[in-house]
């Protein structure tokens, strides 16, 4: 078997690998391989034709290829290997990575270092349990879209999603304008679970009904899908009787969510948060392995490319600086709490003696919309160190904030992060 | 078209029977209707190897069970088909009936030959299963339960029966029975007529349709739906044997098990039903198989999420309940495999040579003299996960198909798509690539492999993206090309889903 020496190997060449890639070389990493499954870089950007990526990052709107190539030819013009078509089969504890392609067979790669950024898959009609027969004709609102974008194909004529996800809303507007009759959006929540502006753009342009607190409760046909029975639900997400209404459609899309792909990172050994279903991470994207880094969607799913970016970026930068020997060992760990209006906070924990960063950057998501109110940071002696308004909170939205370091000192031990209306001032 | 013997039917039963007789110099062709083998009740059940210890060992289907048992290690040995036996059961029971009815489900077992029995008190429970629900107090230890894939036993068996010189006839639908002087002489398909001295019908579930051709009509296939689940890998250490829930007054008992590629299968409930298309899973089903079952043997495992699919098997049970295995009493040349529900994956060897038995009893002249050449195996299919590093290495310098990951959650590469199309029986629709090679099969069910599976389908078969099918038929998984579909048609059948 074939080995290979690198000081720092990135799982994914998508917009997390490659940023990662492109700040861990601009930080001094000598010898830096990125793997990635398909034959080219990029990832799942290469299939978002559409536009709106990009606004916060280069203040410019790009389509997802333009915003993919910005970073492909910077890699470009740097000394740093790829190889395509490259399916990372293990990972083992002693920095071996065990890759696998056409060209090199089965080989080894020693590192110093590993990003995980191996982005994140789409749940599943099984994952969801929605009963009735099972013909052609139902797939994810992304295998559509590879379908549609990559290869050229429709995947029905008349179509119904299952899920108000970004990426059921962008194809619900791309199949519109490909003349297939999108029927509908139906979402199980009381609100839509994409970003406000994909709501707008994709729906209520078109005129494409969203029917929020709604279900899925059987599917039918037997060859190809012939229609599905949607029915309202009630606050426990049951079904209501007499709600009941068949819809025909030969096309069923579902966009029910994002799982990251953490296959190799949970055989390795890397501790996992339940809610974000990623690697728990410090503010340097550091895992519970001092030479496993995680970024993008691997680690926590976003809805703008933008952050991931800004991510991955922290943990190129850490790991530059661990393969370059600074300490990497959290000193005098600060654990992150939250209340119960907030799903999730990453970084999990941050290290009170780290000083390389001015401010450190956190990304959370809330459980439930709201208007008018406060995010506060308090630490454990109960002190305000943060009170931020903020105009809209949703599920759908990634919310970040910048807490700066000097907020955190050395007898930091707790930090917690609340929203609420009560603490308005 | 001209044959010695007809088989209806390719299901395991069909397959095992085909692979029997294939052994003499016979000239035979198995049709199926549907567009792959293992299709109908084959497909979808529980996936195991009964050892017979809680089965009648007076009727029919406890003997054949029993005699399958002693050859069916061998039989998978020789076709290189995966086989985990013994795996062991245990019946886990909650009260303290329970534990009378294993008792005498014991007494059964061991008359029926089953050796190392053993009745598990609640410590001794707990010890084999930790993760069981602690409420459990009784169980039962039987020994000799196995897992098999059955895609890959029915598969291996028609391919077998391929090698050696049958001919296996897909999307053929048998529409009728020609009959002269009381005795069958050949059938009429959908694919033109085809002459014959024998028919087998192992047609399944429509075994009673296909004895009614020849007036054969003293059973009945009254379809019994069992739904499933199928769990994510990452479940794999929950249990370690075989769990029956212990039979209560509404259902037979329920399993827990693990399957030959390392998920959990957790099921069925037994509902009749009239419509033998009647595949679909419902959420009132569903709910009470893991409320009843699943949740209260095994409390961790979840309701939703690391659930890669839920589906549905129909078992072919007769009037009697039991196997129906005769030569027709109506015609000459006729004999049936009907009635097959479980434990038929088990007993098709033991099945497969009682038909045997029947062919020669009809007397048709049969030349039962064995094959010059004949193989009693076949090559098993390549699949990586099986080498060492150092033998993909070399294999991929060979053919470097073998290096390109196509199926990222279970590591399939191009070359074993390939080889799959390309094999005896070959697969030629996306469920059959799934059933061959399991690529589809993991935890994104084919949402980034499918494409390139269709991709090299359609490469493969030389045809259209848009004829490439999800499971045969008018199963078409795309519908056009972009830019194909008129707006007006989309115009036209405007109507949006309004509350």
């Amino acid at each position: 078997m074939k080995k290979l020496e690198y000081d720092l190997v990135i799982i994914g060449g998508g917009p997390a690998g490659l940023a990662a890639a492109l700040e861990a070389k601009r930080n001094g990493v000598p010898k830096i391989l990125i793997c990635e499954r398909a034959p080219y870089l990029g990832g799942i950007l290469n299939q978002c034709i559409h536009n709106g990526f990009g606004l916060q990052y280069f203040k410019e709107e790009l389509t997802g290829p333009e915003y993919a190539s910005r970073f492909i030819e910077e890699l470009e013009n740097s000394d740093i290997d790829v190889k395509l078509g490259t399916m990372v089969m293990e990972i083992m504890v002693d920095k071996k990575v065990i890759a696998v392609n056409r060209e090199d067979g089965m080989f080894q790669i020693d590192t110093k270092a590993l990003i995980l950024a191996m982005g994140c898959r789409e749940r599943t009609r099984g994952a969801i349990t929605i009963p009735g027969s099972r013909p052609a004709g139902i797939m994810t609102a992304g295998t559509a879209q590879s379908y549609v974008n990559l290869e050229g194909y429709l995947p029905g004529k008349e179509v119904v999603i299952l899920g108000s996800g970004d990426i059921g809303l962008i194809m619900a507007r791309r199949l519109t304008l490909e003349g297939v009759n999108v029927k509908g959006v139906i979402e199980l929540m009381p609100y839509s679970t994409g970003l406000i502006r994909n709501k707008v753009q994709c729906l209520d342009d078109f005129d494409i009904p969203l029917l929020l607190s709604h279900s899925i409760t059987e599917v039918h046909g037997n060859e190809r899908l012939e229609g599905v029975t949607i029915a309202e639900v009630d606050k426990s997400f049951k079904p209501i009787e007499g709600t009941e209404q068949y819809v025909s459609c030969d096309t069923l899309l579902l966009s029910v969510g994002l799982i990251p792909e953490n296959e190799l990172s949970n055989n390795l050994g890397c501790e996992m948060d339940k809610v974000t279903r990623g690697p728990v991470v410090n503010e340097k994207r550091i895992t519970n392995i001092p030479w496993v880094f995680a970024c993008g969607n691997v680690l926590h799913v976003h809805d703008l490319v933008d952050n991931v970016t800004e991510e991955a970026e922290i943990a190129g930068k850490a790991a530059a600086a661990f393969i370059n020997n600074k300490k990497n060992e959290v000193e005098k760990e600060v654990i992150i709490t939250h209340d119960n209006n907030i799903g999730y906070v990453v970084p999990q924990h941050i290290d009170a003696l780290n000083n390389q960063e001015q401010t450190i950057k956190f990304f959370l998501r809330v459980r439930n919309s709201d208007e008018d109110v406060r995010l506060i940071v308090k630490d454990n002696f109960n002190k305000t160190l943060l009170n931020l308004k903020k105009t809209i909170v949703e599920p759908g939205t990634m919310v970040t904030f910048n807490l700066p370091r000097e907020f955190v000192t050395k007898d930091t031990s707790s930090i917690d992060i609340s929203i609420s209306k009560e603490q308005a001032q | 078209m001209k044959t010695d013997v007809l088989i209806i039917g390719g299901g395991v039963i069909g397959a095992s029977v085909a692979h029997q007789l294939a052994r003499y110099n016979l000239d035979i062709i198995l049709v199926e209707k549907a567009s792959d083998v293992c299709m109908g009740t084959s497909k979808a059940n529980s996936a195991m190897i009964h050892s017979g210890f809680n089965i009648d060992g007076d009727t029919l289907k406890g003997q054949l069970v029993l005699a399958a048992n002693k050859v069916i290690k061998q039989l998978c040995q020789d076709l290189k088909v995966d086989l985990v036996k013994p795996l062991g059961s245990i019946t886990v029971g909650f009260e303290e009936a329970d534990l009378e009815k294993m008792k005498k489900t014991m007494a059964n077992g061991i008359k029926n030959g089953i050796q190392g029995m053993k009745l598990l008190n609640q410590i001794e429970l707990h010890e084999m299963e930790p993760h069981l629900n602690p409420d459990a107090k009784y169980g039962l230890f039987e020994p000799e339960t196995g897992i098999i894939n059955p895609f890959e036993y029915t598969v291996a068996l028609a391919e077998n029966a391929v090698i050696n010189g049958a001919k296996v006839l897909l999307d053929t639908e048998v529409l009728d029975i020609i009959i002269e002087n009381k005795t069958v002489t050949g059938v009429k398909t959908n694919k033109g007529d085809i002459a014959t001295k024998i028919i087998i019908n192992a047609a399944g579930l429509y075994a009673d349709k296909i004895a009614a051709m020849v007036e054969d009509i003293d059973f009945e296939i009254k379809p019994r739906k069992g739904q499933y689940f199928l769990y994510d890998k990452k479940w794999r250490d929950i249990l370690t044997y075989t769990i029956y829930s212990a039979p209560t007054k509404v259902s037979k008992g329920m399993i827990v098990v693990p399957t030959i590629d390392g998920n959990i299968l957790a099921g069925s409930n037994a509902e009749a039903v009239e419509d033998k298309t009647d595949l679909r899973t419902t959420a009132q089903a569903l709910d009470q198989i893991y409320t009843s079952a699943i949740s209260h043997l095994f409390p961790e495992l979840p309701r939703m999420g690391d659930v890669i699919t839920t589906f549905t098997g129909l078992r072919a049970s007769s009037t009697n309940e039991d196997f129906i295995i005769e030569s027709a009493k109506t015609v000459t040349g006729f004999i049936n495999a009907a009635g097959i529900q479980s434990p038929g994956l088990t007993s098709a060897p033991a099945i497969a040579a009682m038909i045997e038995g029947l062919v020669r009893a009809e007397n048709r002249d049969l030349d039962f003299s064995p094959k010059a050449n004949y193989e009693k195996g076949r090559q098993a299919p390549v699949q990586l996960s099986d080498l060492s590093y150092e033998e993909r290495t070399a294999l991929i310098e060979e053919n470097p198909d073998y290096g390109e990951i196509i199926c990222r959650c279970e590591s399939i590469s191009k070359g074993e798509i390939m080889d799959a199309i390309h094999r005896p029986i070959p697969a030629t629709n996306m469920d059959a690539i799934k059933r061959r090679v399991r690529a589809g099969m993991g935890r994104c069910q084919g949402g980034f492999c499918g494409p390139k599976v269709l991709g090299i389908l359609s490469k493969e078969l030389g045809i259209s993206p848009l004829e490439v099918t999800q499971k045969g038929s008018a199963s078409f998984v795309l519908t056009s090309k972009n830019k194909e579909l008129s707006l007006e048609e989309g115009d036209r059948n405007y109507e949006k889903i309004r509350v």
